[in-house]
C-alpha cells in the first residue's frame, strides 16, 4: 500500500509505469476503483454467460440435436445458469454500480469498510477462478440448482461448482454487510433517512436479503459437499435423507436472491426517471417502503418452487397466497415511477429508453409471475419454457435492462466521456428487440407443453425454437454493438462534462471522472434527493409550453 | 511485567470522527453475527427434521456421546467469555499489563476446547462411528448414522470457528503487546468478544441437542 493517491486528483490517475500502476489497481482501497474491478469481472462473465446462451439456442434449431452430445447439453444449460446467476447478475448492479456510485450518493468519501471491500472483490475472484477451474474439469450438468440426489451421484465437477458458488456468497454477505453500515452511519450531514436517494433505499433493502439469505445457502452447499464427498445420510434417501429438504434449503436462499437482482435495478430505475424526467418521485415513501416490504416478502415465498415436489397441500396454498403478495410492492413501484413521468420534462437519452424498456419487459415477467403463482396454473406450466421466459423476462428483462441502463447513466460519471448517443440507441433497438424476439416465443413454446432442459423435441415445436434462435443472434448483435462503443468511449470519447443530465443528487455535483477524496469537503444536504424545478417553473427554459 | 507503550488511534480517512468508525465497526460485527446464526439455523433446521425422522437414532447416538466431556467443554467455553470479557476491563482501565496474559487464558480455554473435542473424535473414529465408508458399527437404529452424520457436521462447524476465534486472539495479543489498547480505544476486543461469546452460544445449543437427548 505503497501508492498515496492524491485526494483532489481523479480517481484514475495512476502513478508512471506499468508495475506501478498495476498496483495502484490491485491494492487500491477505493470504493470507485473496486467498483470498475468488479466492473471487469461481471462482464467477463456475462460475455461467458452468454456464449453458453448462443451455444443452447444453436443446438436447439434442430428438434435432435446439433452439435452436442446429452451429457455436453445439460453441462451447458447449467454452466449457463451457474455463470449468469452467482458470476454475473447476483454481484451485477450492487457490487459495480453501487460500489461506485453508493457513498457519493450519500456524499460520504468511501464505503465504511474499504479494506473489507477489497477483500470482497478477492473472494469473488476466487469464486470465479473456481468456477471456471470446474468448466475444464468435468463440467456439471445437474442444473444451477444442484438437485439432490442427482448432485449426490452424478460424476461430473459438483464439487468445484458448488464450492465456487460457497465463495461468491461470502462476497455476496461481506458487501451487503458493508453496504448497510455506510447507508447507516456515512450519510452526509442533513442527509435524514427520507432524503436518501432511491438506489441507497433499494441497496440496503438488498443488502439485507443478501446478510441473512446467503449464509442458508452456504451451509447448504457444506452440507451437499460433505453428503457427496462422506456420504452423511442428510440428502440421499438410500441413505436416510431428505432429498426435499435440500430443495427447501436451496429455495430459502434462492428464491430471494431473485429479489437481490431484481431490487437493485428498482432502485437504479428510480434514478434514472427522476434525472431524465426531471422530476420529483411520485410517492418517496411508499417507494423506499415497497423494496423493504419485497425484501421482508422475499422470504417467506420459497415454496413456490415446489408445488409439485410433494410438499403438502395446505403449504402449497400458504406460499401461493404470500407469493401473490408480491405483486403489491411492485405494483407500487411500476404505478410511481409512470405517475412521476406525468408532468416532467422527458429526455429520451439511452438510460430513459433502457428505463421505458424495463418498465415494459417488467410488466410482463411479473404478469406472467402470477400466472405463475397460482396453483392450478402452475402444475400445468412447472418446468416447461413458459418459466424459462418468465424468469428471463424478470432477470433480463428487469435486471439487466436496468443494470445497462444504470451503465449508460453513470458512464460520463465513471469514465469521464460520453459515448455516441445515435449507436447506443442503435444497440438499444436490437436488444430490446432481439430480447423479445427471443423469449416471448418461449412462452408460446411452454404453454404448448416444451418441457424446460430438454435436449431433444417435437418436430412442432422447431419453427417456434428457430425463430427465438434468430432472436438471440439479433440481441447477441446488440450486445457486440453496444461493447464496441463503449470501449471507444472510454478511450476516445468526448470529455463528459460534471453533470451532462442535469440531475440533482450529489454524485453529479462532484467531478466526472471525480476525484480520489470523492468531493471536495464534505457536502451538505438541504432537501430531497430530487428537488427539480416544478413544471410550472421551468416550463420556459425548455421551450415547452405551459 | 514489563511498561506497555501507549499508542494512539486514529480515525481512518473517510470517518468524521473515532466514535462514528466504532459505531460503524461494531454495527458491521453484529450484521456479521446475523448471518452466521442464519447459517447455524440451517443446522437447527436439518436438526429438527433429523430429529423428527429419525427418533431412535437420536437417542441412540446421543447415548454414544459423554456428557461429561461436553459438560467440560461448555465450562472452558463459559470461563473463556469471562477471560476475555476481563482483558476488555483491563483495556478500559488502562491496566495495559493484564490484557495479553487474560487474552492468553481465553486462548488456552480454547485449545483446552479442541483438544478434548480431539479425544471425542478419536474415539469416535475407533468405534467406526464416523459415517459415510468408515462407518462400521451396528447400531440397534439402523439410521445411526444420521445422528452421526449429524454430530461431525455441526461439531466440525463449530470446532472451525473456534480455530478462527483463536487466531483472532493471537492477532489481539500481538496488537495488545504494541500497547493499541487502553481506555482510549478497545474495538477490536469489542468485536472478537461480540463474535467469541456467539461461538459459545452456539455450543450452548448444540451441548444439548447432541449430548442430552437420552
Amino acid at each position: 500500500m505503497s501508492h498515496h493517491p492524491d485526494p483532489n486528483a481523479s480517481y484514475l490517475e495512476s502513478p508512471a509505469g506499468f508495475w506501478p500502476w498495476l498496483k495502484s489497481w490491485l491494492f487500491t482501497l477505493d470504493h470507485k476503483r473496486i467498483g470498475i474491478l468488479y466492473f471487469l469481472g461481471i462482464v467477463f462473465s456475462f460475455g461467458l454467460g452468454g456464449f453458453f446462451a448462443m451455444v443452447i439456442r444453436i443446438e436447439l434449431l434442430r428438434p435432435h440435436g446439433l452439435m452436442l452430445t446429452h451429457t455436453q447439453y445439460n453441462q451447458v444449460f447449467t454452466l449457463h445458469g451457474a455463470v449468469m446467476v452467482f458470476l454475473f447478475i447476483i454481484p451485477s448492479i450492487p457490487a459495480t454500480i453501487g460500489n461506485f456510485v453508493l457513498p457519493l450518493l450519500l456524499g460520504a468519501k468511501d464505503v465504511a469498510f474499504p479494506r473489507l471491500n477489497l477483500l470482497s472483490f478477492y473472494i469473488y475472484l476466487l469464486g470465479a477462478v473456481l468456477a471456471i477451474f470446474s468448466l475444464f474439469s468435468g463440467a456439471v450438468d445437474t442444473g444451477w440448482t444442484f438437485y439432490t440426489p442427482y448432485s449426490t451421484q452424478t460424476g461430473t465437477a459438483v464439487i468445484s461448482m458448488t464450492l465456487a458458488a460457497f465463495v461468491l456468497g461470502f462476497s455476496s454477505i461481506l458487501t451487503g454487510i458493508n453496504f448497510i453500515v455506510t447507508i447507516h452511519k456515512l450519510r452526509a450531514p442533513g442527509m435524514g433517512w427520507f432524503r436518501i436517494p432511491l438506489f441507497a433505499w433499494a441497496t440496503y433493502a438488498t443488502s439485507i436479503i443478501q446478510i441473512l439469505a446467503t449464509p442458508v445457502l452456504a451451509i447448504t452447499l457444506v452440507l451437499l459437499i460433505l453428503e457427496r464427498t462422506l456420504g452423511l445420510g442428510i440428502f440421499d434417501p438410500a441413505l436416510g435423507g431428505d432429498p426435499v429438504l435440500f430443495q427447501h434449503f436451496f429455495w430459502f436462499y434462492s428464491h430471494p436472491a431473485v429479489y437481490i437482482m431484481i431490487l437493485p435495478a428498482m432502485g437504479v430505475m428510480s434514478e434514472i426517471i427522476t434525472t431524465h424526467a426531471q422530476k420529483d418521485i411520485f410517492g418517496y415513501r411508499f417507494v423506499a417502503f415497497s423494496s423493504i416490504a419485497i425484501a421482508v416478502i422475499s422470504f417467506l415465498v420459497w415454496g413456490h418452487h415446489m408445488y409439485v415436489s410433494g410438499q403438502s397441500l395446505y403449504a402449497n396454498m400458504i406460499f401461493s397466497v404470500l407469493t401473490l403478495l408480491v405483486a403489491i410492492p411492485s405494483a407500487i413501484k411500476v404505478f410511481n415511477w409512470v405517475a412521476t413521468l406525468y408532468g416532467g420534462h422527458i429526455h429520451w437519452r439511452v438510460p430513459f429508453l433502457y428505463a421505458m424498456g424495463f418498465i415494459f419487459l417488467f410488466l410482463i415477467g411479473g404478469f406472467t409471475g402470477i400466472i405463475l403463482a397460482l396453483l392450478s396454473l402452475d402444475v400445468h406450466l412447472h418446468d416447461t419454457y413458459f418459466i424459462v421466459a418468465h424468469f428471463h423476462y424478470v432477470m433480463v428483462g428487469g435486471t439487466v435492462m436496468a443494470f445497462v441502463g444504470a451503465l449508460h447513466h453513470w458512464w460520463p460519471k465513471m469514465f469521464g466521456r460520453m459515448y455516441s448517443e445515435n449507436w447506443a440507441r442503435v444497440a438499444f433497438v436490437l436488444v430490446f428487440l432481439g430480447f423479445n424476439l427471443t423469449f416471448f416465443v418461449q412462452f408460446i413454446l411452454g404453454s404448448k407443453g416444451m418441457p424446460r432442459r430438454y435436449h431433444n423435441y417435437l418436430d412442432q415445436f422447431q419453427p417456434l425454437h428457430a425463430f427465438s434462435t434468430f432472436g438471440s443472434w439479433v440481441l447477441g448483435l446488440g450486445f457486440i454493438v453496444m461493447t464496441v462503443y463503449l470501449i471507444h468511449s472510454a478511450f476516445r470519447g468526448k470529455k463528459a462534462p460534471a453533470n451532462p443530465w442535469e440531475s440533482r443528487t450529489l454524485e453529479w455535483q462532484t467531478a466526472s471522472p471525480p476525484t480520489t477524496g470523492n468531493f471536495e469537503g464534505t457536502p451538505t444536504v438541504t432537501g430531497g434527493p430530487y428537488d427539480y424545478p416544478r413544471a410550472g417553473a421551468a416550463a420556459g427554459r425548455n421551450g415547452r409550453p405551459e | 511485567m514489563s511498561q506497555v507503550p501507549r499508542k494512539e488511534h486514529h480515525a481512518a480517512h473517510h470517518f468524521d470522527d473515532a466514535v462514528q468508525e466504532r459505531d460503524a465497526a461494531l454495527l458491521g460485527m453484529w450484521l456479521f453475527i446475523g448471518q452466521e446464526l442464519l447459517f447455524f439455523g440451517g443446522l437447527a433446521v436439518l436438526y429438527i427434521v433429523m430429529r423428527l425422522q429419525h427418533p431412535g437414532a437420536f437417542v441412540e447416538g446421543s447415548g454414544h456421546l459423554s456428557w461429561k466431556l461436553g459438560g467440560l467443554n461448555t465450562a472452558f467455553l463459559v470461563v473463556s467469555s469471562m477471560t476475555l470479557g476481563l482483558a476488555i476491563r483491563s483495556a478500559k482501565r488502562d491496566e495495559a499489563g493484564k490484557i495479553v496474559p487474560f487474552l492468553g487464558a481465553t486462548f488456552l480455554l480454547a485449545l483446552s476446547f479442541l483438544v478434548v473435542k480431539g479425544f471425542e473424535y478419536s474415539e469416535k473414529i475407533h468405534h467406526g462411528l464416523v459415517p459415510g465408508k468408515w462407518f462400521s458399527a451396528i447400531g440397534a437404529d439402523p439410521s445411526l448414522h444420521v445422528f452421526f452424520g449429524m454430530y461431525f457436521a455441526t461439531t466440525g462447524l463449530h470446532a472451525l470457528h473456534v480455530l478462527i476465534g483463536m487466531g483472532l486472539l493471537v492477532w489481539l495479543m500481538l496488537r495488545a503487546r504494541r500497547g493499541h489498547f487502553h481506555s482510549g480505544y478497545q474495538t477490536p476486543l469489542d468485536l472478537v468478544n461480540l463474535y467469541w461469546h456467539t461461538v459459545e452460544l452456539i455450543w450452548i445449543f448444540l451441548f444439548p441437542a447432541l449430548y442430552l437427548v437420552s
